[in-house]
């Protein structure tokens, strides 16, 4: 009687009951997934933030051609984000989002190598495993860089006659040349919490790739790590892909 | 203690998995070139046409990152959908805070 009782339970039983992974992923795959959901909302939140402020201002309504940067209206970012590092040793007078264009190829690329540290970590092998995982490094390293260059030339400011006041020169948190005081201020936000996280997602590879190079996943037998920061190296360019399109484009 | 050197079999490339990233990674190429295309083809006075478009394109691009570089479309069902249904929120967020802005501008202007 016990016995049968013991076995109609054994055929019931939950996948939910313990004992095997429902989801098919490991607890720490699992919620890496959770966090990286929590993030998105905090970007999504940043990003509304972005439009919500947007639309209470005031657009540009003349013609691009005309355009010049005013305390009325907010700014058309392709005229403010147009400075290319030695553009003018070269004789190019602007080079409207080149500059982001490119900061956006190279997360892309270093999504990918990392997608291939991933691949080599499913396999076992250690000597391509440290090889993807240090070029997704410097791809982050070199992001990193034009990061710097892009903050250091927005605060420096740029031509001054493009302003219709002309009373300000380049940017801070309560006042910038190119518009009204929070197109700054949400700049400074939104891609300064990206680059932070591009930041801890370089030191986070770096101990990764550390740990490999030291023989830790192969004694572990498994390479999950590499994968799970491999989530958040992606999630990190998918950030960008949003940041890319309603900082700069639209 | 016991010094001992793993043995670890190294597995080949998957070839296909490799060109399927490579795949992937042209996609998302070849959009945000059609991305600048359109920001300086379209003029600024088709402004909703303009948001539509980057907004789809935008989206299309993180379908693939998420699908294909992180494996989410590779994955149950069930952790699928525990992540992309959450997302719902945002759209709802979205919606609220764009009509206030509108509102918001309409009070001071």
């Amino acid at each position: 009687m016990a016995n049968t009782a013991v076995i109609v339970e054994e055929d019931k039983k939950n996948i939910w009951s313990g004992g095997v992974s429902p989801m098919k992923a490991s607890y720490g795959k699992l919620m890496m997934w959770f966090f990286l959901l929590s993030d998105a909302f905090t970007f999504s939140a940043l990003l509304i933030t972005y439009g919500l402020i947007r639309f209470s201002h005031p657009a540009y309504a003349g013609s691009v051609a005309d355009f010049k940067f005013s305390q009325e209206y907010w700014p058309i970012p392709e005229k403010v984000f147009e400075a290319f590092p030695g553009m003018h040793a070269l004789g190019i007078e602007s080079a409207p989002l080149v500059f982001v264009g490119l900061m956006t190829f190279i997360l892309i690329i270093s999504s990918v190598t990392m997608v291939l540290a991933v691949e080599a970590g499913e396999r076992m092998d250690r000597k391509a495993v440290e090889k993807w995982m240090l070029w997704t490094i410097l791809g982050g390293l070199t992001f990193l860089g034009c990061q710097a260059w892009e903050w250091a030339h927005f605060i420096h400011g740029a031509d001054i006659s493009m302003n219709l006041e002309g009373i300000f020169q380049g940017a801070g948190l309560s006042y910038n040349q190119y518009g009204p005081p929070n197109f700054a201020a949400l700049f400074f936000f939104i891609t300064g919490f990206h680059g932070f996280h591009v930041f801890s997602g370089v030191l986070i590879n770096f101990i990764i790739f550390y740990q490999a190079t030291v023989g830790v996943f192969e004694k572990r037998g498994h390479y999950e790590m590499v994968e799970k920061v491999g989530l958040y190296w992606h999630f990190v360019d998918l950030v960008w892909v949003f940041v890319f399109t309603f900082f700069y484009l639209v | 203690m016991e010094q001992r050197t793993p043995q670890v079999e190294v597995q080949p490339v998957n070839k296909a998995k490799v060109k399927n990233f490579i795949k992937v990674m042209l996609y998302l190429a070849v959009i945000t070139l059609i991305e600048f295309g359109i920001a300086f083809t379209v003029p600024h006075e088709h402004k909703w046409v303009r948001i539509i478009v980057f907004i789809v394109l935008t989206i299309v691009k993180a379908y693939y990152i998420v699908a294909e570089f992180m494996h989410l479309g590779h994955e149950k069902k069930s952790l699928k959908m525990s992540i992309v249904l959450p997302m719902l929120f945002v759209v709802f967020f979205i919606f609220i805070m764009i009509y206030q802005g509108g509102a918001i501008l309409e009070a001071l202007y």
